[in-house]
């Protein structure tokens, strides 16, 4: 049975956080399956000794029992009480960040993460992070609800717009694990995906060294950075292919028909209300699902980003 | 025998009414035509008109989780799109949840058995019975528009800011959910008015069916739990239409507070779909073991509990939504305690069983299918009430799982217990009881392939309301559309045997299963006013001890089920007739 139990769940990759979860559900699993096979044997032994032979049969009257009444309804009790500050200490666990946690800086966007370090680095839809240390992300979505949920490491929390949120780990051992975001926020939902990825302290100082400090760069270098750390790409291609939004290539300098039978030629300044006024032109065929990018993109972030859309020819 | 003491100050002159085995005038014969149906007020024919609704609903809503499921045979794209996909699993969830589980128990079946159970004419307000309707049918209307207008893609629970910014028709559900809302208040009100006040000469509190407690529990939850509902979605279309913030934090609001008041109501709104089908087990139980009830006080108030507790868990579908740390602590308790009074149920129904007579017919079947899912059903919501197991398990196929277990494997189970039982007295007709047992065991096998492995796959990691998915679930994905065609198949051979049965099913007698439910004391189908006398009640509605003829009293001086002024006497006494 206990295998079964085991079989139910990922592996423990963070013991630290998801030590109590497992061992309750393996509580509760076990307890809940005896009570369930008592309940159900008892039914179908009953509906066997005593089914109807005519039909005059005969049943006693037995109206209540107060003494049974009470046991079914302590035991319970106890049991859940046991549940409950079971799970309670476990959950007291989980939002208690140890000291010295090491701290990243998360923003969830339809449909992506973007992870920032002290350093200044930034990346997208993957979080690199040290073995045998307590890392804390301190997290904030730019648009829509979004939550934040690793199976290895049974740790989950939602993200929202107007305040920060966070949660804590430790991975013991080298290697990856997936993130998925629970909260249902719209057509992409289900690809909004990510990875932790486990390196030793070496290797991690080593990783962080080669990121730089997320500046730098050409213009036009720095804006195709842009567009996949603020997850643009999720929606607009760069190969021309169509997606949920029209692709950057070829947008460049082409005529634009719109769905209320207007037409623009893509400029700087198109581009520019696009991003900071998403909803002010719809490119015929689509839909409006952009939000304003207005507080997330400096004037000059929008600038590099259009310098790249230049070098998006067909 | 019949000494007809009602109460200590007045004697009613009772004598027996056996029940015709062949009817000549039936609510069925005596009012025909379909103009007749849609102005009755006739509770029966009203029920009948949402047990023909919710049907149709419940095929709708039904096809839908076909499709879905179709669609996640494989891992990436099978057949529709992300955004399609996405507007059928909200508009199942709506559907099912609003049109189908919250009307199916009270009014469809609930509008036709209570007032026969308190041995009434009717319910204390017809007319407004029959607006109940209407407003459900105008709610349905608003739905349907926003079905053919841009449909719905918010999931059923319209979690803000999301449901402020998406392009579907948020307003036209919404309006529609609200319009809907009224129906489900007028129920209540008309079932807790008629409960206290036309309960037949006799019927004490002590003396109401378990199936009239449970109605009365839910009465109470949805006059008081409904407006809340109503209130919340004025406030998002007011948010959306004129821009006033109150949940979206672009505009100053707060996206949490949606969800406090949601599932203020949606929480309740659990126990609105699933305490009626308590009531029905109790009545199936007792009616094909031929036993007392055990524990009768146990579970009618614990009915009462459930509704009262039911109040004050809605933060328990927040636990990681970042509301308060005490919040969550206390939630997660008070969610404990509404488990007990639901354990209690259970024990009792099992030990009712013990030294029964016990048959099993097409409703005990289904009553023990029930006991067995929804005890999943439970055990499954006390590791959700667990504050570390709810991180780990919140927003996955775990918590998918626990509630079709709850909902479907209780409530639907129960409706088809019920629906089983009652068909008899509805119709007038017998089904096929082989067909009936055949489909019994498609469901039972079809439903457990289908959401058994949704436990397993949510606990490895599954998110919910996922279009695509990682390939390792890949397996459990299957199996479970594979179950819930064979769940598929099971309803529809339901639905054939059923309608067979009203042009070719054998006549019905006047109480098949041998109840000793006063329901069961009138013709099948029954007479357009229920009884052609008024029925006097001196035994407990589950006394199987007692001779059938002492069920059958009703005031000999009735010709007609007139309310006859004699039980209005105070203090008169009259000489007892017994025959």
């Amino acid at each position: 049975m206990g295998s079964l139990f085991d079989f139910m769940l990922p592996e423990l990759k963070s013991p630290m956080t998801g030590a109590t979860t497992d061992a309750l559900m393996g509580f509760i699993h076990i307890v809940s399956f005896i009570i369930l096979a008592g309940v159900t044997i008892a039914m179908i032994y009953f509906a066997i000794k005593y089914r109807r032979r005519s039909e005059d049969d005969e049943t006693p009257l037995i109206t209540h029992n107060n003494k049974l009444e009470i046991t079914w309804s302590v035991i319970p009790l106890l049991l859940v009480f046991i549940v409950f500050g079971w799970g309670y200490k476990g959950w007291l666990n989980l939002q208690t960040v140890p000291d010295n946690a090491y701290e990243i800086q998360v923003s969830a966007y339809k449909w992506g993460w973007t992870f920032k370090y002290d350093t200044g680095a930034q990346i997208g839809n993957e979080v690199h992070v040290p073995a045998g240390r307590p890392v804390k992300l301190v997290m904030q979505s730019e648009d829509v609800l979004h939550s934040f949920f690793v199976p290895d490491y049974r740790i989950k929390q939602d993200v929202l717009p107007n305040r920060y949120t966070y949660v804590w780990f430790q991975a013991e051992e080298t290697g990856e694990s997936q993130v998925f975001c629970t909260e249902y926020c719209g057509t992409s939902h289900s690809d909004m995906l990510a990875k932790v990825i486990v390196h030793t302290e070496e290797d991690f100082q080593a990783w962080l060294e080669d990121q730089g400090t997320g500046g730098g760069g050409t213009p036009e270098e720095r804006g195709e950075n842009l567009i996949t750390l603020q997850g643009c790409v999720s929606c607009h291609s760069v190969d021309g292919s169509a997606g949920i939004a029209p692709s950057f290539q070829g947008l460049w300098g082409k005529e634009r028909n719109f769905q209320n039978a207007s037409s623009v030629t893509a400029d700087e300044n198109y581009i520019r209300e696009s991003i900071l006024n998403p909803s002010a032109k719809i490119v015929e065929g689509f839909q409006n699902q952009m939000v304003s990018y207005e507080g997330r993109l400096s004037d000059d972030d929008i600038s590099d980003i259009i310098e790249y859309i230049k070098t998006l020819e067909e | 025998m019949a000494t007809a003491e009602v109460s200590n100050t007045r004697t009613l002159k009772v004598k027996r009414f056996k029940p015709s085995e062949d009817p000549k005038k039936t609510y069925l014969t005596e009012e025909k035509g379909l103009w007749s149906w849609l102005t009755t007020v006739d509770h029966k024919k009203i029920g009948l008109m949402y047990l023909g609704s919710v049907t149709l609903f419940f095929l709708l809503g039904g096809v839908l989780a076909l499709l879905l499921r179709t669609e996640l045979l494989t891992p990436a794209k099978t057949f529709i799109e992300a955004d399609t996909y996405n507007q059928f699993f909200t508009l199942h969830g709506a559907i099912m949840v609003f049109f189908v589980l919250v009307p199916s128990i009270p009014a469809a079946l609930g509008n036709f058995i209570l007032p026969m159970q308190l041995g009434a004419k009717d319910v204390a307000f017809p007319r407004l019975n029959l607006a109940s309707f209407y407003i459900y049918v105008i709610g349905a209307i608003f739905t349907f528009f926003a079905l053919v207008n841009n449909g719905l893609d918010t999931g059923w629970t319209f979690y803000t800011p999301y449901s402020i910014e998406s392009n579907s028709s948020v307003i036209w559900v919404t309006l529609g959910a609200f319009i809907l809302g009224f129906s489900s208040i007028l129920t209540g009100t008309n079932f807790i008015t008629t409960i206290h006040k036309m309960r037949a000469p006799g019927i004490t509190w002590g003396k109401l069916p378990l199936n009239i407690w449970a109605l009365y529990a839910t009465s109470i939850i949805q006059v008081l739990a409904t407006p809340v509902l109503a209130i919340t979605l004025l406030l998002l279309t007011m948010e959306r239409v004129f821009g006033i913030g109150i949940f979206d934090p672009a505009m100053g609001g707060d996206p949490v507070l949606f969800q406090h008041f949601f599932w203020f109501y949606s929480h309740p709104a659990v126990y609105i779909m699933i305490v009626p089908g308590f009531g029905i087990i109790s009545e199936v139980i007792t009616t094909f073991s031929k036993k007392h009830i055990f524990g009768y006080w146990a579970i009618a108030l614990s009915s009462l509990a459930i509704a009262f507790i039911g109040f004050l868990v809605w933060g328990h579908h927040m636990f990681t939504s970042g509301q308060s740390a005490v919040a969550t602590t206390v939630f997660s308790f008070l969610t404990f305690l509404v488990g007990i009074p639901t354990g209690i149920k259970i024990l009792n129904w099992v030990a009712t069983l013990y030294k029964g007579s016990i048959e099993m017919k097409t409703p005990m079947i289904y009553v023990f299918i029930f006991l067995f899912l929804f005890s999943i059903g439970g055990f499954t919501g006390i590791m959700l009430g667990s504050l570390a197991a709810d991180i780990h398990l919140h927003d996955t196929y775990y918590v998918v799982a626990h509630f079709h277990y709850v909902m479907m494997g209780g409530t639907l189970i129960a409706l088809l217990a019920g629906l089983h039982f009652w068909w008899p007295k509805m119709t007038g007709k017998m089904y096929n009881e082989f067909q009936a047992k055949i489909g019994a065991a498609l469901i039972f096998i079809g439903f457990n392939m289908t959401f058994l492995p949704q436990f397993i796959m949510g606990s490895q990691g599954m998110p919910r309301r996922y279009y695509n998915y990682i390939d390792q679930f890949t397996i459990f994905h299957q199996t479970s559309t594979i179950g819930s065609y064979i769940l598929g198949v099971g309803f529809l051979l339901i639905a054939y045997y059923l309608l067979v049965s009203l042009f070719r099913g054998e006549k019905a007698p006047a109480n098949p299963w041998g109840s000793r439910g006063l329901e069961w004391q009138a013709t099948s189908p029954p007479d357009l006013h229920n009884f052609d006398h008024t029925p006097v009640i001196i035994n407990g509605p589950y006394d199987y001890h007692k001779p059938m003829e002492e069920f059958q009293l009703g005031l000999a001086d009735s010709g007609h089920n007139g309310h006859d002024p004699s039980h209005d006497a105070t203090g008169a006494k009259q000489e007892v007739v017994s025959n």
